[in-house]
């Protein structure tokens, strides 16, 4: 075994532990840079349609900003903030008060994880073989043309795509649901009927973040595929007589896939957003459209809670994808 | 490339081809960049010509008969407040273009300060500049443009703050690749030759490395623009946009907001979609194309 180089480790932690901090003080410190007051608006918001007084008003105001701890000093706040970051607390939801914004995440994030796991994996190995088969000379050339339309839809952001296919398959064809986790008027339960109809309702959105993002992994796979080609092992590999097929996994795609894991991490950010905006297209019930619900109803700490977790999740899934490329590749590990 | 007219007197014998046709010549290689120009001047055209012949005044709510689908009247269809959406997407596409510009350029800007800054001077300037660009390049720029534009009052959203919104945390894109530009530049022989004859370190800037680098710079400003065009779609998408504007990514939002597939309205999210692909599609044909303008060692496989 090798020796675990923890000067290496401790390094990565504590860029983690900076970006951490640098997005958290981005959130303390803009909302509390603006002018908007989320408290004032809320209960103005509720004497408009409830009749309150307007003295009792402010008093209420008053009472919730002790019981936030919004009327402590500003650095006392910030403290008292970030002690809850590590925490995971990101306080009370405003519209759905008592229920915390951890709740909320964690009832909505099962969806949106399993919604990424499987278009990101069968983006990710469908671009990549796609791509590598493209730039592979000995590929039959119908083959290598597949690969041609996904490219052509590289820049089209996943949410449009979700928008033509909701017109195309789901309103023209109605092959399939317009949106919503599942029918009208079914009750969740454990029979495969219900399964079926969960996994109906995820085929577009699925289809909208795949077509989305495979072209991206075609492109950057074909362009690594060509210069190995000319290297000398795969040459080698060729004159010892093995086999294309043999040569195709164990030369080339050994060899290309490796920056495209590095790739991955770097597209995380993109990766995630989009998917958020697509859940919150289709209407499922991730984290996607409990961000639009906050944002339509002014619920700051579910927008400023959302926005912290994705990134606290994609900076630690880097530094985990970081963590694992010395397992995939031989020559980091033994550095 | 010559061509060479064999009867005529030797001194005339070496014809050089006419500009243009130098340019179509080019062209034909690198066809991505054509192709891109095409559509860019034609959605240009669109705007422009839309600009003069519709009513402004039809792109805002309870202008025009409500929910209509395309007709001659109305080639995309009203929506559901009553704007006519053919005058919504040329208003909407010319603020789109506005919001690209200004957050393109001030970013662009941005980034070749800060990166000639960080690669001329070096030292704790660069470690600094680099540092912060490395801490910030992980986190998801739109997720921070949310806290930014949701922090806002509604009100105070126009398309101008949408613009800075947007470039506020998109500088660190341009920084770096220009901080790499100018430093294999200031590694070159004519830098060299400059310094030692004496030129002055603004000098040395201005007229060694900055034209040298203009390919790099156009195409960091149309990838800003994209970028940009990018950005505020999504947060206009997100319903975080100057909602009373017909941006691209608004009418999208409220179509969905308002259930245009069930109701049956499909017209309305359609033609913004596909405007806005017409758009992002151009312009990263076009910043392949300059990529390749840039560095032709980056050719493309085909």
């Amino acid at each position: 075994m090798t020796r675990v180089n923890f000067k290496l480790i401790a390094k990565r932690l504590s860029f983690l532990v900076l970006v951490i901090w640098a997005a958290s003080t981005i959130v303390f410190f803009v909302p509390r840079l603006s002018p908007r007051n989320a408290i004032r608006e809320r209960f103005a918001e509720l004497a408009r349609s409830g009749g309150f007084a307007p003295g009792d008003i402010e008093k209420l105001i008053a009472n919730m900003n002790q019981q936030f701890g919004l009327d402590k000093p500003l650095l006392e706040q910030y403290w008292t903030y970030l002690g809850n970051i590590v925490r995971m607390d990101f306080g009370y939801s405003l519209n759905r008060y008592p229920a915390t914004v951890t709740d909320i995440i964690s009832q909505a994030l099962p969806w949106t994880f399993f919604l990424l796991l499987v278009t990101t994996i069968l983006s990710f190995i469908i671009g990549n073989l796609l791509g590598a088969v493209s730039a592979w000379p000995k590929a039959p050339r119908w083959l290598r043309s597949i690969a041609t339309p996904f490219v052509l839809l590289t820049g089209v952001p996943p949410v449009i795509m979700g928008v033509l296919l909701l017109f195309f398959i789901g309103f023209r064809m109605k092959l399939l649901p317009l949106g919503g986790a599942y029918s009208i008027g079914v009750v969740p339960n454990w029979s495969l009927d219900f399964a079926l109809d969960l996994l109906r309702h995820q085929l577009l959105p699925g289809l909208a973040l795949i077509l989305g993002s495979v072209g991206g992994w075609v492109l950057s796979m074909r362009g690594m595929g060509v210069t190995i080609q000319g290297e000398d092992y795969v040459n080698f590999a060729e004159h010892k007589g093995l086999t294309g097929g043999r040569i195709f996994r164990d030369y080339y795609l050994r060899n290309t896939l490796l920056p495209q894991v590095t790739g991955l991490a770097l597209a995380l950010g993109t990766v995630i957003t989009s998917a958020i905006i697509v859940e919150g297209l289709f209407g499922l019930p991730g984290l996607g459209t409990v961000l639009n619900n906050a944002i339509r109803a002014n619920d700051f700490p579910v927008i400023y809670g959302i926005v912290l977790f994705i990134t606290i999740a994609i900076a630690v899934l880097m530094a985990v994808l970081e963590f694992i490329y010395p397992l995939l590749d031989p020559r980091v590990r033994n550095q | 490339m010559t061509t060479i007219v064999a009867t005529s007197a030797p001194e005339a014998a070496v014809q050089q081809p006419g500009r243009l046709t130098l340019l179509l010549r080019y062209f034909n290689r690198n066809k991505g960049l054509a192709i891109g120009l095409i559509i860019l001047i034609a959605l240009v055209l669109f705007t422009v010509i839309g600009l003069m012949t519709i009513n402004p005044k039809q792109a805002y709510p309870l202008s025009v008969a409500t929910k209509q689908p395309p007709s001659l009247k109305y080639p995309f269809g009203t929506d559901f407040f009553g704007r006519n959406l053919l005058a919504a997407m040329v208003v909407g596409m010319w603020q789109t273009a506005v919001i690209g510009v200004i957050a393109g350029g001030l970013g662009t800007l941005i980034g070749i300060v800060l990166g000639f800054t960080s690669a001329y001077f070096g030292g704790w300037i660069d470690s600094t500049i680099r540092t912060i660009c490395q801490i910030l390049t992980p986190i998801p720029v739109l997720l921070i443009q949310v806290v930014v534009a949701g922090s806002l009052d509604k009100r105070d959203v126009t398309i101008i703050t949408m613009a800075l919104i947007v470039v506020m945390l998109a500088w660190m894109g341009p920084t770096l690749v220009i901080r790499a530009q100018v430093l294999t530049m200031k590694e070159r022989q004519f830098v060299s030759v400059a310094k030692l004859s004496g030129v002055s370190d603004i000098a040395i800037i201005f007229k060694e490395i900055l034209p040298n680098l203009l390919p790099f710079i156009a195409a960091a400003f149309v990838g800003q623009v994209f970028a940009a065009v990018f950005a505020s779609f999504y947060l206009a998408v997100l319903g975080l946009g100057p909602l009373r504007e017909p941006l691209l990514g608004n009418i999208i939002w409220a179509a969905q907001l308002q259930g245009a597939f069930f109701n049956g309205w499909w017209w309305w999210p359609i033609g913004p979609s596909i405007a806005m692909i017409l758009i992002l599609g151009s312009l990263a044909l076009i910043n392949m194309g300059l990529d390749e303008l840039a560095n032709p060692r980056v050719r493309r496989t085909e």
